[in-house]
């Protein structure tokens, strides 16, 4: 398939699962933000957000104090945010539109009645009052991409890309999640395994779709332990890096250009240590240098991905 | 001059007020239904036509606006007896057309022969890059869409050739589907022809005029990208047809042959259906700022080893300075009398029609001989003293760039109107596509001018789409 259309299906994916995750996030703040307003600061609760999105010193200039209004605004409206909802999802649907001959109609139509819809509430406003129900709103909608995709989309190599954008976009949210605990300051007067410990754990799995699951897997406390061993090992959690890389690995399998070794070596390497890896081992070295060192690998990984099959000039 | 409208053929009902025979079950059953239901009916169709994205941009609005182009929810309808006359007069005009571009871009016989002048040559349209070129099957305008109008029973007037990119087919294509969708009882009522398989025919078509000895050509979609106003019909298109919806960057020239960028490494290409203009094509050969384009796409449509469709340099043909010279096209290539009139018209290069056209500017329509799209023209019946004062200065800067015409009184159509349904003026365009035969199906954008009173129907002004209906018995 063109390489173009590749780009453009791959990046749609991309932009799609990143406004899901960024409503994954902010929903889990907002609700925390009314369970721990008493024990915590504005800033500990509005802060990790942006520390996850990684622009913390963007918002810092732009708009100052960290409150409920100005994190929404900047993590949903700001256009200047490229990874604001509504930026990811400009870019997902100028995407599609360059390349909806490439995908099912339902998937084209999927996409742009979401654009539609969110141009429709922007006007309307969403402030505090309504950031919940637009997160879910978003979410659902994501959901309901994919599922189209999934059902109706041929199986060819558009199919792929479009799914390999999806994962490598979640894998880096999913990384980025669970470092933001690296970054929460508990306040003095609590320890590891109290109240605000528990609730900002379960966030992260709340944010995860991973709490119900938690519950099932280890029918116990939430530990970060568990809670890291959920999301990075766990090749049955659907969010979990392990689970991500499964699919990308498959996906690069029935790809294959010139020079596309270097992709299947840099995936195998990372699977590797998801398939094979032990959380011992992980949390000796330091899960916070763990998951830095993957991000900056998968970006890597995207990076080579775009050279090897995406817009990249032959002649 | 009297309203337009009002003197205008009625194409639903006679002078005297009965509903013609063709259209006694269409208004049986706009009987049945409300004002408000049609309404209901014509917002769900707007719902859908937003959602699938058919949309189009206006030039010189702000970028990424998208409009619609407004459905009406009456359809046209044209007998089988009809649309014979209509699908036999535009067969005949572009065969004579193919022919006649052929003739310009070899031997001239029809320049030697008198019935064109050679200062056809001087045309901006015309490419002497084309200048003894052989295309395959010497078909030049694989697509053509030919604007008819109607002005009384049994009067049509072919108003222009489209033979560079014409755009449009996809509103014949979505308009039936969207009128099967809302209104099943009344397409049941009649036994409309079905349009759908256009695609499939200009597949075979252009499948079918791939370079020789190329068995399982490689046809691909050139468009100039997603903010280019007829994208939508460009990427419905190549959806349909199973290509690829190729832009310039995509495309590349190595070793005299043309390749597409894939993921899997480069792909030859053997026809393209372009939707560029000839000067955005190629940077080495035409315009050299064009980023829209591939370079060296012509050298390699010269050596044959690719194929564009539709060719270059068929401007020429469809300018309004060679419109006139048709129906005597037709006499001399086919040795037939045209089927379809041309309107008469004047040109103002030469000393007595401008005069005239100078002495009659409010009842006549004065047109930019390279105009499209109802830009750069002047309908005087409805212009104002002062529009007509401009578009004079207009014309005095550069006589020869402009050609007049009556005021045709463009048949009206029931249309659906927020007052409720009143007569609009309408035109027809079928698209004439041309392979090893030249066949069109049967159906045509029907374009309506909404504004009361308007004989503009472009969609650029204010114009909206009907579905048109070829009976078949």
């Amino acid at each position: 398939m063109l390489s173009r259309t590749a780009d453009h299906l791959y990046w749609m994916s991309r932009y799609i699962e990143r406004a899901e995750n960024m409503a994954r996030v902010l929903d889990v703040t907002c609700r925390m933000s009314l369970v721990l307003n008493i024990t915590q600061s504005e800033v500990d609760l509005w802060r990790p957000p942006l520390q996850i999105a990684g622009n913390v010193n963007v918002f810092e200039a732009k708009y100052g104090a960290y409150t409920a209004a100005n994190v929404i605004r900047y993590m949903v409206l700001d256009e200047d945010n490229p990874s604001s909802i509504l930026s990811a999802l400009d870019s997902a649907r100028e995407n599609a539109r360059a390349v909806r001959v490439a995908m099912s109609s339902e998937m084209w139509e999927s996409v742009n009645s979401l654009w539609l819809e969110l141009g429709q509430r922007v006007r309307a406003g969403i402030g505090e009052m309504e950031i919940g129900e637009f997160c879910d709103w978003v979410k659902s909608r994501s959901h309901l991409f994919r599922g189209v995709t999934y059902s109706t989309m041929l199986r060819d190599d558009g199919y792929r890309f479009a799914r390999l954008g999806t994962f490598i976009e979640r894998a880096d949210n999913t990384a980025r999640l669970l470092d933001v605990k690296y970054h929460c300051l508990l306040p003095a007067t609590e320890g590891v395994g109290g109240a605000v410990d528990y609730y900002e754990w379960s966030a992260v799995l709340h944010a995860a779709s991973a709490f119900e699951a938690y519950q099932k897997v280890f029918r116990d406390t939430i530990t970060p332990w568990k809670v890291s061993e959920l999301l990075v090992l766990r090749h049955d959690m659907p969010r979990s890096l392990h689970a991500c890389f499964d699919e990308i690995m498959a996906i690069l399998e029935h790809l294959s250009a010139a020079g596309s070794e270097e992709c299947n070596r840099m995936v195998g390497e990372l699977h590797a240590r998801f398939h094979y890896g032990r959380m011992e081992d992980i949390f000796q070295g330091g899960l916070h240098e763990f998951l830095l060192d993957f991000i900056a690998r998968n970006n890597a990984l995207g990076n080579e991905i775009q050279r090897t099959f995406l817009r990249h000039p032959w002649s | 001059m009297a309203n337009p409208t009002t003197t205008a053929f009625d194409e639903m009902r006679t002078g005297s007020g009965d509903v013609r025979p063709l259209y006694e079950a269409c208004d049986q059953w706009l009987r049945g239904v409300t004002q408000a239901q049609l309404s209901q009916k014509s917002k769900e169709a707007e719902l859908l036509f937003r959602r699938v994205g058919i949309t189009f941009n206006v030039y010189g609005e702000d970028a990424g606006a998208e409009r619609l182009i407004p459905f009406d929810v009456i359809p046209r309808i044209l007998s089988a007896g009809e649309w014979q006359r209509l699908s036999d007069g535009a067969i005949q005009r572009v065969r004579a057309l193919n022919l006649f571009l052929h003739d310009l871009y070899h031997k001239q016989e029809i320049i030697k022969a008198g019935i064109v002048p050679a200062s056809i040559l001087a045309n901006s349209q015309y490419r002497p890059e084309m200048q003894g070129v052989d295309v395959p099957g010497g078909i030049y305008a694989h697509i053509a869409g030919i604007d008819i109008v109607r002005t009384a029973e049994d009067t049509f007037y072919v108003l222009e050739d489209n033979l560079r990119t014409p755009s449009g087919v996809s509103y014949m294509l979505e308009d039936r589907k969207m009128m099967m969708r809302l209104f099943p009882e009344l397409f049941r009522r009649y036994s409309v022809a079905p349009v759908e398989h256009y695609p499939q025919v200009l597949l075979n078509n252009l499948r079918a005029v791939a370079p020789d000895g190329v068995r399982n050509p490689t046809v691909v979609l050139l468009t100039p990208g997603a903010y280019n106003s007829a994208y939508f019909e460009h990427a419905f298109l190549a959806q349909q047809m199973g290509i690829e919806l190729v832009e310039g960057q995509d495309l590349f020239v190595r070793d005299n042959y043309v390749y597409m960028r894939t993921t899997e490494g480069p792909k030859q290409v053997d026809v393209i259906y372009r939707r560029i203009d000839d000067d955005f094509l190629d940077p080495l050969a035409f315009r050299p700022d064009s980023m829209l384009g591939v370079p060296g796409l012509v050298s390699v449509y010269r050596s044959g080893n690719v194929t564009l469709a539709n060719a270059i340099g068929t401007g020429v043909a469809d300018d309004k300075s060679t419109y006139i010279y048709v129906p005597e096209m037709i006499r001399f290539y086919l040795g037939e009398e045209p089927i379809l009139s041309n309107v008469p018209t004047y040109k103002l290069g030469e000393k007595d029609d401008f005069a005239y056209v100078l002495d009659h500017l409010p009842e006549l329509v004065v047109k930019e001989v390279q105009g499209s799209g109802g830009y750069g023209m002047l309908v005087g019946p409805t212009a104002s003293k002062q529009q007509i004062l401009d578009f004079r200065e207009q014309i005095l800067a550069n006589p020869s760039n402009y050609i007049a015409q009556p005021t045709l009184a463009l048949s009206t159509c029931p249309t659906l109107v927020e007052q409720g349904i009143a007569p609009r003026h309408v035109d027809l365009r079928p698209f004439v596509l041309s392979g090893k035969t030249v066949t069109l199906v049967p159906g045509a954008l029907c374009r309506v001018a909404l504004r009361e009173g308007s004989l503009v129907v472009n969609s650029s002004q204010g114009g909206g789409t009907k579905d048109t209906w070829v009976l078949q018995c």
